[in-house]
């Protein structure tokens, strides 16, 4: 039974890892009043950005033993500045030409699913493989190194000590990101960006600044999550649309989390859960496992009407969320 | 202790064409209180907004301790140790008065939020201010929000303050209370500008009174040895000759009776206090005040925008001859009998027009429902945006160029003239001279004098004494949403209709044991 839930937690963690890091880098960027919907794009393009770089580094080595750091260091870089670009472009449409957030973060979507397949597709071409698929074999055992716990790891070493370093990362960028907003000079102007950027405008904080640096961060943190996901959680293996959903679920645990990091930590644990505890009830039809992989969203939708019914001020979305802002001119 | 801290010299501002303040000069000497004294569109705002680096002036000199001063932000501003408390806070809800209070501060220490409340509190001690710096903004009354609007600007080592109608918002304990922190300021040796146009509040609280009139300075009076009905000719001036036509009113009859009407505001406060008149047929009746005493919400209460809380308006509906109340009415039936509004608010587009739409179908707006089956009948409209277009001699490219590419006076002209085609019987127009020069807005004087020769009640809310008084027949003045005094236009003067303005609903008293 022990053995059971601690394979469920540890499938769980898994599973919620790339969810912690997109609702991270999300509730980061949504903090300074901008909603980045095209995190599931941006989470794509971190992941075949990480993908590319480590595809043409293990090409590079021709069977030579890799170096450690930068097996893991070309991916993350690649990965980082792969998302933050796109963080860029939705700053540029959004805070400088003062587009439609909603619209522009729907199509940084479409464009970044489209670049992940696009430059995956022809990654596979290259080398002619007969699966839909590419294996980056080398690369992922360094992302899937755990700490020296040797055989003979009890159930409760197993549930917290059994993961790649990207999945502490993700808690641990969790965890920073909750100090910073709550108990820094830095978090405070943010936060203020998002709820009145006009306020902070005339408390003398720059808010274009803050909102390209914070959708930026955002948005590399978020690609990290991709990146877990190709590296860590798929075994190295990418192939086309096989990420899926999870950017969409990283939205939702945003609100479900009420827009707070250290409660995206474990409300990623759950809806990693819901993912995949229809596997462990026995005899389930595969028309219930899709039910189940609904009930995240259907959980979300119970959090905002809870939030909406209470109304308290501090579990509501930043006041000016999805808004662009500029200087009143007269 | 009595330096003068700030000194204006020659200061003007211009926003187009539009004069917003010419030649002002004035000062400041610390452990002073000095008033602005000025009508709505006077250019005192736009003045304190000068001296805290809102805006640049155009020409002039700012000199502060004697030295002149260039003041190009609100930084610039605070380096200077000016603190502007302005009439809409800006503070964010869901932090902190703490918060509030150091955001955006930067000094090179570690973020300390404990060593900050501890500072915080000490001021508080100081002015006697009841503020607990851990509380929310949205659990706050606004008197508690102001006091954290002035103590950010003490915190901030502000010995210059300025506030913005301080008073506008507040209960009259309150006000009481601003003035005792006010007053231990004066003392401690700030040097203290107060915004208002309450006389009663400029004789109690001020040492010298400046007084702005159409963006001009006027004067300068020590508080002490003035009176209000010297402040009120200061502010409001010699009358000015408009010849504006005014026919006798003909077959007047009651149209419109309000009886003790009361409205609140989202916080309970009474927005309208027992309001009382008559609008007769054939004439119009002007309603004067200074701006948000209660006339928007007297006019959306009548047409059905507004929630009542007591009170009465009668209907005579002239084309069924019988009398209707119009309380618990939707806005749509108040409008099919024939009562009419035309707002025009301070951004203009906002109530009536939608800005990206055009002409005719802005008139659609209205007329939508009369369509028969699902699709839309655009021929009459188009009709009537021709009518307009020719009658009012609108300028514009063509029907479907978007209402907010026109200038203001022609927008001005689409709504009232969609208004006025309906045939209404009562016509309220708010404000439909708003930034108009002078050819439109005789047009649109000439529009009210029809439909009151047509027989229609007008109701004209108007800014412009000198309109009111040769265009109306009988002015309503409203203060504080209450009713001040209802005057015969013909014989009345610009002082009488100051004086009855300036009044608002804590003195009411004292004016009916004058009376």
């Amino acid at each position: 039974m022990i053995a059971t839930i601690a394979a469920i937690f540890q499938r769980a963690v898994a599973q919620g890892i790339p969810l912690l890091f997109g609702s991270t880098g999300e509730i980061l960027t949504e903090k300074s009043g901008n909603l980045n919907l095209g995190i599931p794009g941006i989470m794509y393009v971190g992941a075949i950005s990480g993908v590319a770089g480590s595809f043409l580094y293990e090409l590079s080595l021709n069977g030579n033993e890799p170096n450690p750091f930068l097996i893991i260091g070309i991916p993350l870089l690649c990965c980082i500045l792969g998302s933050m670009f796109m963080g860029l472009i939705y700053c540029f449409l959004t805070v400088t030409l003062r587009a439609n957030q909603n619209v522009t973060g729907l199509a940084l979507t479409t464009f970044g699913i489209g670049i992940g397949n696009f430059f995956g597709g022809s990654l596979i071409n290259i080398v002619k493989s007969d699966v839909p698929s590419i294996s980056l074999n080398e690369t992922t055992k360094f992302f899937k190194t755990t700490l020296p716990l040797g055989e003979n790891i009890n159930s409760f070493e197993k549930m917290f000590l059994s993961y790649g370093f990207l999945a502490y990362l993700a808690v641990i960028i969790a965890l920073i990101a909750s100090f910073v907003l709550n108990r820094t000079r830095v978090g405070l102007n943010l936060r203020a960006v998002g709820e009145n950027p006009a306020t902070a405008d005339a408390a003398g904080i720059n808010v274009s600044r803050y909102k390209y640096i914070s959708t930026c961060i955002g948005s590399a943190v978020a690609g990290l999550g991709g990146l877990y996901y190709v590296m860590d959680y798929a075994n190295g293996v990418w192939s086309n649309d096989a990420f899926g959903d999870r950017g969409w679920l990283a939205i939702a645990l945003v609100i479900f989390s009420v827009w707070k990091p250290a409660v995206a930590i474990l409300g990623s644990i759950l809806f990693g859960a819901l993912y995949v505890i229809p596997y462990y009830i026995p005899g389930i039809s595969i028309s219930l496992i899709k039910i189940f992989e609904m009930l995240p969203y259907a959980v979300t939708i119970l959090v905002l009407i809870l939030t909406s019914v209470r109304r308290k001020r501090e579990t509501q979305p930043p006041q000016h969320l999805g808004l662009s802002y500029f200087r009143e001119e007269r | 202790m009595s330096s003068t801290a700030i000194e204006l010299k020659n200061i003007s501002k211009y926003f187009g064409s539009v004069v917003a303040n010419k030649n002002v000069s004035l000062s400041v000497k610390r452990g002073e209180v000095l008033a602005i004294l000025g009508e709505n569109g006077s250019g005192k705002t736009t003045l304190m907004n000068m001296i805290s680096g809102i805006y640049f002036p155009d020409e002039g000199e700012i000199f502060i301790d004697g030295e002149k001063a260039t003041i190009h932000s609100p930084k610039d501003a605070f380096g200077y140790k000016i603190g502007m408390i302005h009439q809409h806070f800006k503070l964010i809800d869901v932090f902190s008065a703490a918060q509030n209070i150091v955001l955006g501060i930067e000094d090179k220490k570690r973020f300390n939020m404990k060593e900050y409340i501890s500072r915080i509190e000490e001021i508080d001690k100081q002015y006697g201010f009841e503020i607990d710096p851990k509380k929310k903004i949205y659990e706050m009354s606004v008197s508690e929000k102001q006091t954290v609007e002035i103590i950010k600007v003490l915190f901030r080592g502000a010995d210059i303050l300025i506030l913005d109608e301080p008073t506008a918002v507040l209960t009259p304990q309150e006000t009481k209370k601003l003035f005792r922190i006010l007053k231990k300021m004066r003392d401690d040796g700030k040097a203290i500008i107060i915004i208002t146009h309450k006389l009663h509040e400029v004789l109690e609280i001020s040492n010298r009174v400046s007084v702005l009139r159409k963006g001009e300075y006027v004067g300068t009076v020590e508080t002490a040895n003035t009176t209000e009905t010297e402040l009120t000719e200061l502010m409001v001036g010699k009358k000015v000759e408009l010849n504006i036509e005014r026919k006798e009113p003909e077959n007047t009859a009651r149209r419109l009776e309000v009886k003790n009407l009361t409205c609140m505001d989202r916080e309970g406060n009474k927005v309208l206090d027992s309001v009382s008149f008559t609008a007769c047929s054939g004439e119009i009746l002007g309603i004067a005040g200074i701006a948000g005493s209660g006339q928007r919400e007297l006019l959306e209460a009548i047409s059905g925008l507004q929630q009542i809380s007591v009170g009465e308006i009668i209907y005579d509906n002239p084309k069924t001859g019988e009398t209707e109340s119009l309380v618990g009415k939707t806005p749509l039936q108040i409008r099919e009998m024939g009562v009419r509004l035309s707002f025009v608010p301070e951004d203009r587009l906002g109530m009536g027009l939608v800005g990206n739409m055009d002409i005719v179908d802005n008139m659609m707006l209205r007329s939508y429902r009369r369509g028969k089956g699902a699709f839309l009948e655009r021929k009459g409209p188009r009709e009537l945006a021709d009518k307009i277009i020719k009658n009012l001699r609108v300028v514009t490219p063509g029907l479907s160029t978007p209402v907010r590419r026109l200038s203001g006076g022609n927008v001005q002209k689409v709504l009232v003239g969609r208004e006025i085609a309906a045939s209404p019987t009562v016509l309220m127009a708010a404000y439909p001279v708003r930034g108009l020069d002078i050819n439109s807005s005789y047009t649109i004087y000439d529009l009210l004098n029809e439909q009151k020769k047509k027989g229609v009640a007008v109701i004209f809310v108007g800014e412009d004494l000198d309109v009111l008084l040769e265009l109306c027949d009988r002015i309503l003045v409203i203060g504080g949403g209450k009713i001040t005094g209802i005057v015969d236009a013909r014989d009345t003067t610009k002082e009488e209709i100051g004086l009855l303005m300036t009044k608002s609903g804590d003195d009411k008293k004292e004016e009916n044991e004058d009376e």
